[in-house]
């Protein structure tokens, strides 16, 4: 490895794991993390928190190297493992682990023992600014609400000026909005210090909203890094694809090539993803009962066009958010997918509305709540989806274990 | 009443609440964090009170801190007097008898503090003592009450141990027990009526307080 640049991680780490639906596998993995935030991004299981516990000390590598700024603060190699207690890491539990028997006043001084009261005080002042909480000063955990215990924990980490801050997904349970004000704070504070951040996560959301960087790990192994839109604007890999928002994945069969227009036609065979949200299936309710079905023939999707033979298996990924949807049958369009289907369920996910249509197959999309509004958009009602070309993207297949994983870990549908 | 015995025996559960107090919590904190395989192999050590005839718990520790047993002799060694028939080793044997009853709700007492706490305090710069002192006992406090509580009411209603170890000496062993079954033994069933219904109300208050607290800190204790 290079030598550490200024306040960067480096980290090179081997560790078997064992792991609930993944199975055994090994965790081998070498990543540098500047300053600024990195998005460590993978499935339950993937081995993401490992990575984390093992900077912290909480767990020990097999082998590797971890040089936090300038300091080694484990080789095994020349047997250094320095204490968790001796890292200075910052460390943001998923369940926050705030103290419950003592004040937010006293859970950030926690990490301050040996600096004299008027330090404490100083310092606490300041990062209960930076995050917007100083009336919170003496109150218990159990009498603040859901974003400020993110915010507590952030200061109580931050407060003792860390070499690295770790975060394992805390800001899950909140909403968009808290979310990014709070990420909003963290950049800031983070501005001046300039120190890695590496936050843990399986939502592509905050993929998108909160990271500079991307490592994307899966089954212990680094399946892709960069910017986030290098990584998951157009994933090639099938497990990016779930994860980066790819809400639908068809496996097809390709039936007609048009070398001249650059595309090919694909027949849906079967849809790969979970459904987004609970409601009536197609086959669980029974769509007749609200109108007549329409007469549909197998749908077949023009893509763009690769080197395949005809028949050949192909799998298909097309984002919720990029399906047009209408009331009408659409006329004297460009987009080359046209279906007609029936709307199965509606659910409210955040500032959008997750709409799951039966064309034969089950398509999701996304759409606002204003356009549900001003529509009048009733489950059971006749649609239209529109799908342009390019918005299908073709994906290499994943192999099948790890197909099966996603089966037993339903957390990335939600 | 014979206050004399009463006295002796609230001054034995003292120390031996103490003295478990002190002991307990290493061995309770070991039991519970400890990763080592043969582990278990400890608590059934700890355990083993429980389980086993008072007689013969009594047995072995009489033949320890006997005149020719290896503790006994040291002791004598020290402080130049016996050991078995005397207060100090009716307290060593009723340390023994009631480990149990002060590691178990101790290390259940711990076992309750979220791991996340623990590292979180680690992280955070803190020592193993500091994070035991500031984070897992004040979160473990009703286990720790329970432990003390009970080692302290276990040993108030000891007798086979009492009897092996200290003996029937007035003022130096007789505990309470003893005098209930001495009067009994005369015929003498008012007095002993009167010892054994002051123990019966003293345990039933003190389990009362023991299960209260375990429901949870603020149902017993209404202030917050």
């Amino acid at each position: 490895m290079t030598p550490a640049s200024g306040n960067s991680l480096q980290l090179k780490l081997k560790k078997k794991l064992t792991s609930r639906g993944v199975g055994t596998f090994l965790l081998d993995v070498e990543f540098v993390a500047e300053p600024g935030i990195t998005i460590l991004f993978g499935h339950s299981g993937s081995g993401k928190t490992t990575i984390l516990q093992c900077i912290a000390g909480l767990l020990k590598p097999d082998e590797g190297r971890i040089v936090a700024g300038d300091e080694v603060v484990f080789d095994s190699d020349s047997r250094v493992d320095v204490a968790v207690s001796k890292r200075n890491t910052g460390y943001v539990f998923q369940n926050l682990a705030l103290f419950p028997h003592l004040t937010v006043e006293q859970n950030i001084h926690y990490g301050l023992d040996g600096f004299s009261r008027e330090e404490k005080d100083r310092r606490t002042q300041a990062v209960l600014e930076s995050f917007h909480i100083p009336h919170l000063l003496h109150r218990k955990p159990d009498e603040i609400s859901g974003g400020e215990h993110q915010r507590v924990a952030l200061a109580r980490s931050l407060v003792t000026d860390p070499r690295v801050l770790l975060l394992d997904e805390p800001l899950s349970a909140l909403d968009g909005v808290t979310k990014s004000k709070i990420m909003d704070d963290l950049r800031a504070w983070n501005e001046a210090r300039n120190i890695p951040i590496i936050y843990v996560t399986h939502g592509r959301r905050e993929v998108f909203s909160l990271g500079e960087r991307v490592v994307a790990l899966e089954r212990g192994k680094i399946i892709a890094q960069g910017t986030p839109q290098d990584v998951l604007a157009a994933p090639s890999h099938e497990m990016l694809a779930q994860l980066a928002g790819f809400e639908n994945i068809f496996d097809s069969t390709v039936v007609a090539q048009y070398e001249s227009h650059g595309t090919m036609a694909c027949r849906l065979e079967r849809r790969v993803t979970a459904k987004q949200h609970d409601g009536p299936s197609p086959e669980e309710g029974d769509p007749r009962s609200a109108g007549s079905t329409p007469v549909r023939k197998p749908l077949e999707l023009e893509v763009p066009l690769v080197r395949m033979d005809l028949g050949a298996g192909v799998r298909i990924a097309v984002r919720a958010g990029d399906i047009l949807l209408s009331t009408q049958r659409p006329q004297a369009l460009s987009a080359r997918n046209v279906f007609i289907g029936r709307l199965v369920a509606m659910n409210r996910v955040g500032v959008m509305v997750v709409a799951e249509v039966d064309c034969g197959v089950l398509i999701t999309v996304d759409i606002t709540p204003s356009a549900v509004e001003s529509l009048g958009l009733k489950v059971g009602q006749e649609v239209w989806l529109i799908i342009k070309t390019y918005s299908c993207h073709l994906l290499h297949h994943t192999s099948r274990d790890v197909q099966r994983a996603y089966q037993d870990d339903t957390s990335y549908v939600r | 009443m014979n206050w004399q015995a009463i006295a002796l025996t609230f001054k034995l559960a003292c120390c031996v609440s103490a003295i478990l107090l002190l002991i307990g919590l290493p061995i309770a904190y070991w039991v519970t964090y400890s990763r080592w395989r043969w582990k278990f192999i400890v608590e059934a050590v700890v355990a083993l009170p429980i389980v086993l005839p008072p007689t013969v718990l009594g047995f072995y520790v009489l033949m320890a801190i006997g005149s020719h047993g290896w503790v006994g002799k040291i002791w004598q060694a020290w402080f130049d007097r016996r050991l078995a028939f005397t207060f100090p080793g009716l307290v060593i044997a009723s340390v023994l008898y009631s480990l149990p009853f002060a590691v178990q709700p101790f290390a259940a007492g711990f076992s309750g503090v979220d791991r996340k706490l623990i590292e979180a305090s680690w992280t955070l710069g803190a020592s193993k003592l500091r994070t035991f002192l500031r984070v897992i006992l004040p979160l473990s406090f009703t286990g720790i009450l329970t432990g003390v509580v009970l080692s302290f009411a276990h040993t108030l209603g000891e007798f086979g141990v009492v009897l092996m170890v200290g003996g029937n000496i007035e003022g130096v062993t007789r505990t309470v027990s003893i005098d209930i079954y001495d009067n009994v033994q005369a015929f003498n069933n008012v007095a002993a009526g009167e010892t054994a219904l002051l123990l019966l109300v003293f345990s039933f208050v003190v389990l009362s307080i023991v299960y209260g607290l375990n429901r949870r800190m603020w149902e017993a204790f209404p202030t917050k």
